[in-house]
């Protein structure tokens, strides 16, 4: 369980870096979607899987999983969806004002062939 | 309770009650609007200098959110630093948003007909798509550019605030995220081709920087199981060595963060844009955000990494100072290399923000002290020539404030009197503050190891710094010639006299630096016996 989650998490951030890098605004903003996704289950896992028992401590329950990781990654879910939005609309303003999608503003030899 | 023990909270609640008011008041009469945001700004000041009195004995305001005790709960910490920082957040923030309601501005959103003055070359007229007389006064001003300009100002001062006063890791991930938010709404306040872009750019490497903000802040709560900061110096302390690469690494990473935060080489790239193609009264306010990075630099290291043994200590030894000269080089040569002046002044962002972390990287009480004296210095000076480059830019009529000569300006002796005493503060040169701080830093490199590094490159780049300011200056306001083509626009005195006080307060830092730089020792000494804010803020947990 712990390595098919590592290695899901690797997978996204790997991809998100990837695309991240990329030259158009639309990959860019598809990087970070998936990197943030990668960040919010990284986060959800540092409080340790724990499978079928309570979040909070009860005087029944034998072990409880920790619930603050949640909390942590609720909030983060929150931030980052509306720092999505957000690049989202300024990346279609750009491409408004700067009339291609490119993150450095330019026109490209491929656009002009395509 | 009485109001003074909710004192803590009082400078992170007012910004954002009042912003939430203002989106609430956003079709009220704009000087109903402005009054609010300019009432607001200024009961900062008073509740900065009550912090700055209530923390000046040594002691720590902790503010216990919900009384839930403090490593379970969520703290805000006051002390002497974070009482510094947000007194030079309000006093810069007051002037930055006078500027913003009293000069003219292009009036983007307006449609004014006059040229494109004061924008940098080849920044094109932007297109007439934002509903034209919706907002035509008689005179543009920058916060009608665009909409909600108080209200992204005011949650931009709630996160300064709530950045500078927090006591929690994962809290300063969130007032990080709520000041950049804020910064990218004012930041591309105005809209116009060339600021979409350095904005495009300056979202999307902070967006990559809160990512790698969460995995270390995650990283060390899986290993410590706390984000308290106090209690994390405590546990990160007793970090078994099975552990010490994963915390050194999480550490590390978190150091990466807040050098994208402060611009610090080679993550220092997205700031000459960014802050050059953004209005000026913004340019000026950001003139703290890169200080952000550097107090959370000095706030998380000197808990995490103190003297006590731990898998931390020393660990930004090998990176800390030799990436600070290196951006203090850097920002001089850029001055050195600009082609406008707005560029230049970004550049000298870059410059400052070397010489602090300077200050910080040698680590003593005395390097401290005169880091945090250069603090308020260097953020003055830097907001005063975004003002005065504005300014000038509009002086100039199409020339804007590219470096090439021309007619000269009107009002050219008062508008160049002020840049002469913003340049001298800039660069350093005696009588105004700037020279105290080098000197202070100086002094305190002297026992450093890397005092022939230090010393090398604070003196060589005061010194392209003094030929850049100069070259700017005699090619703006001497080297003039030609007849004027075109009605050439007066600065006014509402636009200068932000200016003006920004520069007072630069001449105040110098006639009261007995006792300011007393104070700013006394912040030192606090930072470096980190004991007593981990005592404070554990209480008699421990």
């Amino acid at each position: 369980m712990e390595a098919l989650i590592a290695l899901v998490i690797g997978v996204l951030t790997a991809g998100g870096v990837f695309l991240a890098l990329r030259g158009q605004t639309f990959p860019v903003v598809l990087g970070l979607t998936l990197m943030s996704y990668a960040v919010n289950l990284f986060l959800f896992v540092m409080g340790r899987l724990a499978i079928g028992v309570p979040p909070v401590i009860s005087e029944a329950a034998a072990g409880y999983t920790d619930p603050l990781p949640q909390a942590l990654v609720l909030t983060a879910i929150v931030i980052s969806f509306g720092m999505t939005a957000f690049v989202i609309v300024l990346a279609l303003k750009a491409r408004a004002e700067l009339g291609n999608d490119h993150v450095d503003g330019l026109e490209h030899e491929e656009d002009r062939r395509a | 309770m009485s109001l003074l023990d909710h004192l803590p909270i009082l400078p992170v609640v007012l910004p954002l009650v009042v912003g939430t008011l203002l989106l609430a008041l956003r079709n009220a009469p704009l000087a109903l609007q402005r009054g609010v945001s300019v009432a607001a700004t200024l009961a900062l000041l008073p509740l900065a200098l009550a912090l700055v009195q209530a923390t000046g004995d040594g002691s720590h305001l902790v503010y216990k959110l919900g009384n839930w005790e403090a490593p379970y709960g969520i703290v805000l910490v006051a002390d002497r630093l974070a009482a510094w920082m947000l007194l030079t957040t309000a006093l810069l923030a007051l002037f930055a948003l006078l500027y913003a309601l009293n000069a003219p501005s292009d009036g983007t959103s307006s449609q004014s007909t006059k040229p494109a003055s004061g924008q940098v070359a080849g920044y094109p007229q932007p297109s007439p798509q934002m509903g034209e007389g919706a907002n035509a006064g008689p005179t543009p001003t920058y916060d009608r550019d665009g909409r909600h300009f108080h209200v992204l100002f005011q949650l931009q001062l709630f996160g300064l605030n709530g950045a500078f006063l927090t006591g929690d890791l994962f809290n300063l991930f969130v007032f990080f995220e709520i000041l950049l938010l804020a910064s990218y709404g004012l930041l591309l306040h105005g809209g116009g081709r060339q600021r979409v872009k350095a904005g495009l750019h300056y979202v999307v490497i902070n967006l990559v920087g809160s990512t790698l903000f969460l995995f270390a802040v995650g990283t060390l709560y899986g290993v410590t199981g706390t984000l308290n900061m106090a209690d994390l110096a405590v546990k990160l302390a007793a970090t078994p060595p099975e552990n010490a690469a994963l915390v050194q690494s999480a550490a590390l990473l978190l150091f990466g963060v807040f050098a994208l935060k402060a611009a610090l080489l080679p993550l220092t790239l997205w700031l000459p844009a960014a802050y050059a193609h953004t209005s000026a009264p913004v340019a000026a306010l950001f003139a703290i955000m890169t200080k952000v990075g550097a107090y959370s630099i000095l706030r998380v290291y000197s808990l995490i990494a103190d003297e006590r043994s731990g898998p931390l200590v020393g660990l930004l030894d090998a990176w800390l100072m030799p990436a600070a000269l290196a951006t203090l080089a850097f920002g001089m040569l850029g001055t050195l290399a600009s082609v406008t002046l707005r560029q230049q002044v970004a550049y000298l962002v870059v410059a400052s923000i070397g010489s602090l972390l300077v200050a910080f990287g040698l680590g003593s009480a005395d390097a401290l002290a005169a880091g945090l004296y250069y603090l308020p210095h260097t953020t003055f000076a830097t907001a005063a020539l975004f003002l005065l480059a504005d300014s000038i830019a509009r002086g100039r009529g199409d020339l804007g404030d590219r470096f090439e000569s021309g007619p000269a300006m009107p009002r050219a002796r008062l508008v160049g009197g002020l840049f002469f005493a913003a340049a001298i503060a800039a660069a350093g040169l005696p009588p105004l503050s700037g020279f105290l701080g080098k000197v202070m830093l100086l002094q305190a490199a002297l026992e450093s190891p890397h005092l022939a590094w230090v010393w090398g490159v604070v003196l060589a780049t005061g010194l392209a710094g003094v030929i850049a300011l100069a070259r700017s200056g005699s090619l703006l306001f001497y080297r003039t010639h030609g007849a004027h083509n075109t009605v050439l626009e007066a600065p006014t005195n509402a636009a200068l006299a932000p200016v003006v006080a920004l520069l007072a307060l630069i001449v105040g830092l110098v006639v009261a630096a007995g006792p300011l730089s007393a104070h700013a020792a006394a912040i030192a000494a606090q930072i470096t016996a980190p004991q007593g804010y981990i005592d404070a803020v554990l209480g008699g947990a421990r």
